[in-house]
C-alpha cells in the first residue's frame, strides 16, 4: 500500500523523494484528523532528518569538517540495507548493526589518512574549513559513481512492514511508525553515550576547543576521526531508515546534505539536542507545506534557512 | 636591473597574451568545429573562474552562487531570447546577474566565513526549486527553448567577455580598490579602520563578478539552445569552477585561467575515454588536487623552481 503513495507529484520532485511522501491516508475528513495528520507525518519525516543532522553537526562541529559528502554516507547505508534484506534477505532492522559500523569505518579512516592530512598542511582553521569542504565535494564524486558501477543509477525500493496501523482514526504505514521509533531511538542512545560515557566527555572537551582538550590528556587527532565516523554512522543508519520507507537512488544525497545543514542552522552549529529539535521542526514544516502546496516543500526549507542565516544564524538552541 | 628585468618580462608576458588571443579568435576559421565547442566550453569555465577568484581570492569569501548567477544569465536568455538581438540578450542576462548580486550582497554583508558559504550555496538550491515550482504550475512547462547562434557567434562572444573580464580584473587588481580588497582578505576590521569602505566595496567587486557570469551564461544558452532549471541551475557550477581557480592558482590572474583549461580539457578527455568512470576519476582528481596542491598549480611550480635555483647556487 505504501510504494505508490510515495510516488505521488513525482513528476516535478524528482530529486525529492519527501515532497508529497508525507501524505498518509485519511479514514475521515475530520479537521482534528486532518491535524493529527499532519503533525504525525511531520514527525516522521522529521525523525529521520533528526538522525542524519545529528551526524553532520558532530562532524561540523567537532571535527570541523563541513561534510558535503554527508547525503552519500546516507545514500551508502541506504544501499547496503537494500543490498542485504534484497539480496540476502536479511532484515531490515538487524541491517544497521552490519551497515552501521562499515560506514562507521568508512569515516573513520577518511578521517585518519585525508583530513587529517589536511589539517595539518592548512596554515589555519579557516582554510582547513574551505579546503576540508572542497576535499568532500571531491569525495562526493567519488562515493556517488561507484554506487552507481555497483548499484546502477535506477532507482530502487523494497517492501518491509507494509501494513497500516489506526492512530486514533488516522492510518499510517507500519514501517514509518517503526523509522519514526528507530529514530528517536538512536537519537536518545547517541546523547546518552555524549552525556554518560568518558569518551562523549572527550568528545565534548574536543567540540569545545581542541587544543586545550588536547593539553588535557585527549587525544585529539583519534577522538575528532572518531567524531567523523560517529557521523558517517549515523549518516548511514539514516539512509537504512530511510530505505524502510522511502524510493533510493545513488544520486539522493544531495539533496538529504542541503537539508541535514539547514536542520543543523535550524538548530544551532555544533548542538546535537539542537540538531534533534530542528529535525522535527524542519520535518513539521514540511509536512504543513506539502499539505498546502506540495511543490513548495523545498522552497520553503531554503527559505526557512536563508532567513534563519539573517536574522539568527546561531540557530534556535544555539549559544 | 630588477626594474629592466621586470619591464621586459612585462613586454613578453604582454605580447605572449596578445599572440595567444589571435591565434584563438583564428580558431573558427581554421580548427574543425569540435574544437571551436570543446574551446567555447573552455572559455566559459575561466570566465567562471576569474570571476570567482576575482572577489573570493582577495577577500577569502568562498561564494558558492556561480551556478546562481550563471543561471539567471540563461533564464534572462531564455526570456527575453525571442525579442532581442544576442549583444542586448547578453547585457540583460549580465544586468539580471549582476542585481541578483548586488541584493544578495546587500543581504549578506554580517555573515562571516561558513555561514557565507552556506548562504550563497542555499541561494542556488532556493532558485532551482523556486523556478521549477513556478514553471510547473504557474507556467505550465519544464523547459525554455533559446534561438540558437552559430558556433563561432557564441564562440568570439565568449572570447570578447573573457577579453573585457582579463581587462576589468587588471584594471581592479592595480588600482586602490584591489589593494583595498586584499586588505579585506587580511584583516576586514583592520581595513575599515583604515578607511576601506568595506561593505560598499564588497557588494560593487561582487555584482561585477556576477555580471560576467550572467553574461557567459546568456552566450551559453544560446549554444544549449534548450534549458531546464535543472540544467541553468546546476550546482556543479557553483563547485568546479572553485575548484579549478584553486587548481591553477587563486592569487596570479592567470592561475584561474590555466586550470580552467586543463580542468575542461580534463572533463572532455574523461568523457571521451571513459563515460562510465569520468566523473569518478574526476573526484579522485579533485581529491588529490586539493591534497597535494594547496597553492594551485602555480604555487607547485613556484616551489619546484625555488628548489631547483637554491641547488644551483649551492652547487656553485
Amino acid at each position: 500500500m505504501s510504494r505508490p503513495l510515495h510516488r505521488r507529484n513525482s513528476t516535478y520532485t524528482k530529486g525529492h523523494p519527501f515532497a508529497g511522501a508525507s501524505a498518509p491516508v485519511v479514514m475521515g475528513s475530520h479537521m482534528m484528523v486532518t491535524i493529527l495528520d499532519i503533525v504525525i507525518s511531520g514527525l516522521l519525516l522529521g525523525g529521520i532528518y533528526a538522525v542524519t543532522a545529528v551526524g553532520l553537526s558532530l562532524q561540523y562541529g567537532v571535527a570541523r569538517v563541513l561534510n558535503i559528502a554527508h547525503g552519500e554516507f546516507i545514500m551508502l547505508g541506504a544501499f547496503i540495507t537494500y543490498s542485504l534484506y534484497t539480496r540476502l534477505g536479511i532484515d531490515p532492522l538487524i541491517c544497521f548493526a552490519i551497515c552501521g559500523p562499515v560506514v562507521f569505518a568508512v569515516g573513520f579512516v577518511l578521517y585518519r589518512t585525508l583530513f587529517t592530512r589536511l589539517r595539518n598542511t592548512s596554515p589555519t582553521p579557516g582554510a582547513f574549513e574551505g579546503n576540508s569542504m572542497l576535499a568532500c565535494f571531491g569525495l562526493l564524486f567519488i562515493i556517488q559513481n561507484v554506487a552507481i558501477l555497483i548499484w546502477g543509477a535506477d532507482m530502487k525500493g523494497y517492501t518491509y512492514l507494509a501494513f497500516s496501523v489506526d492512530f486514533w482514526g488516522a492510518r499510517f504505514a507500519a514501517n514509518r511508525l517503526v523509522t519514526l521509533g528507530f529514530a528517536i531511538a538512536i537519537c536518545l542512545v547517541f546523547y546518552l553515550f555524549l552525556a554518560n560515557t568518558r569518551l562523549g566527555k572527550a568528545i565534548r572537551a574536543a567540540a569545545q576547543d581542541p587544543d586545550t582538550a588536547g593539553l588535557m590528556g585527549v587525544r585529539i587527532h583519534r577522538v575528532l576521526a572518531l567524531c567523523f565516523g560517529f557521523g558517517a554512522l549515523m549518516a548511514g543508519l539514516g539512509g537504512a531508515l530511510i530505505s524502510i520507507s522511502y524510493q533510493i537512488q545513488p544520486t539522493m544525497g544531495l539533496e538529504y546534505t542541503m537539508i541535514a545543514l539547514i536542520v543543523i542552522v535550524l538548530g544551532g552549529l555544533g548542538s546535537i539536542p539542537g540538531s534533534f529539535v530542528g529535525g522535527l521542526v524542519l520535518g513539521l514544516v514540511g509536512s504543513i507545506v506539502t499539505h498546502i502546496e506540495p511543490g513548495l516543500s523545498l522552497v520553503a526549507y531554503y527559505v526557512i534557512f536563508m532567513l534563519l542565516l539573517l536574522i539568527k544564524p546561531t540557530g534556535i538552541l544555539g549559544k | 636591473m630588477g626594474m629592466e628585468k621586470t619591464t621586459s618580462k612585462k613586454i613578453l608576458t604582454f605580447g605572449l597574451v596578445l599572440l595567444l588571443l589571435v591565434v584563438a579568435a583564428g580558431a573558427p576559421l581554421y580548427a574543425p568545429v569540435y574544437t571551436v565547442i570543446l574551446l567555447t566550453s573552455i572559455l566559459m569555465y575561466m570566465i567562471i573562474a576569474v570571476s570567482w577568484a576575482l572577489f573570493s581570492g582577495p577577500t577569502g569569501y568562498i561564494s558558492l552562487a556561480s551556478a546562481a548567477f550563471f543561471g539567471a544569465g540563461i533564464y534572462t536568455a531564455a526570456i527575453v531570447g525571442k525579442a532581442l538581438p544576442l549583444p542586448l540578450m547578453i547585457g540583460a542576462g549580465a544586468l539580471v546577474s549582476a542585481c541578483l548580486a548586488l541584493l544578495v550582497g546587500a543581504l549578506t554583508l554580517r555573515l562571516k566565513g561558513i555561514y557565507f558559504v552556506m548562504f550563497t550555496f542555499g541561494l542556488v538550491e532556493l532558485l532551482l526549486h523556486f523556478i521549477l515550482w513556478w514553471e510547473v504550475t504557474m507556467s505550465g512547462t519544464t523547459g525554455r527553448v533559446v534561438p540558437p547562434a552559430g558556433n563561432a557567434t557564441v564562440f568570439y562572444a565568449m572570447l570578447i567577455i573573457l577579453a573585457i573580464l582579463v581587462l576589468t580584473v587588471f584594471m581592479i587588481r592595480r588600482s586602490r580598490y584591489g589593494l583595498a580588497l586584499s586588505s579585506i582578505g587580511e584583516n576586514e576590521e583592520a581595513a575599515a579602520h583604515a578607511g576601506v569602505h568595506v561593505t560598499a566595496l564588497k557588494i560593487i567587486v561582487y555584482a561585477v563578478s556576477a555580471l560576467f557570469m550572467g553574461a557567459a551564461g546568456a552566450a551559453m544558452a544560446t549554444r544549449w539552445t534548450y534549458i531546464d532549471p535543472r540544467i541553468a541551475f546546476n550546482p556543479l557550477v557553483s563547485f568546479v569552477p572553485v575548484l579549478m581557480a584553486i587548481f591553477g592558482g587563486i592569487r596570479p590572474l592567470y592561475g584561474p585561467i590555466i586550470g580552467a583549461a586543463i580542468f575542461t580539457y580534463l572533463e572532455e578527455f574523461l568523457i571521451t575515454r571513459f563515460p562510465y568512470y569520468y566523473m569518478l576519476i574526476f573526484g579522485i582528481f579533485m581529491v588529490v588536487a586539493i591534497l597535494y596542491m594547496p597553492d594551485g598549480l602555480v604555487g607547485l611550480t613556484q616551489r619546484v623552481w625555488k628548489k631547483m635555483s637554491r641547488r644551483n647556487h649551492a652547487d656553485t
